[in-house]
């Protein structure tokens, strides 16, 4: 029977398979990344596609339009600047306190600017794929975001690209903060498979007393997230588990489903 | 084997995954992206030999897990699972209607699916599930089941093109051409 061609073939690709799901995590990660290179001559010949548009608008755009962008710009930077200087002055402020208080000094926030490449094409998973990698100094578990709030985190690092699983993803839990008097502190978990913009709340005490529209943001507890960032709002709540602790809905403050550039957080 | 088809299989698989990481279209529209690799395997199982099969779910499963958040390995399994299956009873399908494609396509993209899901869980994996994982589900069938068609009658098209010409048979036999000659032989 084993010699028939099929039942060869049918060992051959089990052993594989066994040999591939044995291999120590490492391996796997670097045998991921060599696969997965196989594609970037597709993906940078998709990049250059999708760039054809926006440089043929740009070459045909008016002069006029292009001084009326430039003036809103140069308006934009102004304020900006005007902002920028407050800031500096509010944030010498609080290190001179933070100082006399004897709290630790924060530093500020090292960000770099990622394209999205490509999604997860399995359903069951929420990641994408940025072209940022460990040649530009990404690290596992960087926190990504955008300026509306919390992305996700890198999960895995190649030379050229890295894996950001998403908020609401099973592998990306968060902890979160309530911002209301109480500031009670649950954990983000997985909304449902279908609606990318909404999350749960969950592990939030049985007394919280939660309205809709309160802003959610990172607790810093857990060590990969700062304190602060905006993840979305309360949308309602409810008891669960005979009132044993509440779960709230959230609304991610990021459309995770239109992601184009994200900024990964580096310490 | 015949190499050009099960290069054109391959091939078509390799962008088959790519399409699906890097056109979100249908994820927008429908909230489930569809998986042509179940098809491509029915195809190969129905018109190649096992090797292409195997080649087939390995490669494609690797490629597949390489760009996704599953285990590397995960998908192989599933995508031979369904094509070893097919392979075995081919004699039994009318493969060359477009129905019978039909049916396969969804039955295919119907249990890939659920086999991936049920390995990942097996070797520990939390993948993202709830009710709307069965909304995905039926998109992915009749995905599969509007593509398998269409992929078919492509490859066929593929092997028109690439491979060589079936030889045409025509009614004209050279051995039994009627010999008439205008000089007649008389014989004195």
């Amino acid at each position: 029977m084993f010699r028939q061609k099929h039942y060869l073939a049918l060992g051959a690709v089990t052993l594989v398979v066994l040999l591939i799901l044995s291999l120590p995590p490492r391996a796997t990660a670097r045998l991921k990344l060599a696969v997965g290179s196989w594609f970037l001559p597709l993906f940078g010949l998709a990049g250059a596609v999708q760039q054809l548009p926006v440089s043929a608008a740009d070459s045909v755009m008016t002069r006029r339009e292009l001084l009326r962008q430039l003036e809103t710009l140069r308006r934009e930077n102004e304020q900006f600047r005007a902002q920028a200087l407050q800031s500096a002055a509010t944030g010498r402020e609080n290190d001179q306190l933070r100082t006399l208080l004897g709290w630790q000094r924060q530093t500020p926030w090292k960000l770099k600017l990622a394209n999205v490449v490509m999604r997860d094409p399995a359903n069951w998973w929420r990641t994408v794929q940025i072209d940022l990698g460990s040649r530009d100094g990404l690290a596992d578990n960087l926190p990504v975001l955008t300026p509306d709030g919390l992305v996700g985190r890198v999960s895995s690092v190649g030379y050229t690209r890295a894996q950001v699983v998403l908020i609401g993803d099973p592998n990306c839990r968060v902890s979160a903060l309530v911002e209301n008097p109480a500031h009670d502190i649950g954990v983000v978990v997985p909304g449902g498979p279908l609606d990318s913009s909404f999350v749960e709340l969950s592990y939030l005490s049985g007394s919280a007393n939660l309205q809709a529209g309160q802003n959610v943001i990172t607790s810093g507890l857990g060590g990969i997230f700062p304190k602060g960032i905006p993840i979305g709002q309360i949308v309602d709540a409810r008891q669960v588990e005979f009132g044993l602790y509440t779960e709230a809905r959230v609304k991610l403050a990021v459309n995770l489903g239109s992601l184009e550039q994200v900024w990964v957080l580096f310490p | 084997m015949n190499f050009l088809q099960t290069i054109l299989i391959l091939a078509a698989a390799f962008l088959a995954v790519f399409g699906e990481a890097a056109l979100p279209g249908l994820r927008h529209w429908l909230g489930a992206q569809v998986d042509l690799l179940p098809v491509l395997m029915v195809y190969a199982a129905l018109n190649a030999d096992i090797a292409a099969v195997s080649l087939l779910a390995v490669l494609g499963g690797l490629w597949f897990d390489a760009l996704s958040a599953n285990p590397l390995g995960a998908s192989i399994l599933p995508l031979f699972a369904v094509g070893f299956v097919i392979w075995l009873q081919r004699e039994l399908i009318l493969r060359d209607l477009p129905f019978a494609q039909l049916v396969l396509g969804a039955m295919a993209s119907a249990v890939a699916p659920v086999l991936s899901v049920l390995l990942l869980l097996t070797i520990g994996q939390q993948p993202l599930l709830g009710w709307g994982s069965l909304w995905q589900w039926l998109v992915m069938t009749a995905g599969g089941a509007v593509a398998a068609p269409v992929i078919f009658a492509l490859f066929n098209w593929c092997q028109l093109a690439l491979g060589y010409q079936p030889r045409q048979e025509i009614s004209f036999r050279p051995d039994r051409e009627i010999r008439r000659d205008r000089k007649l032989k008389v014989n004195d």
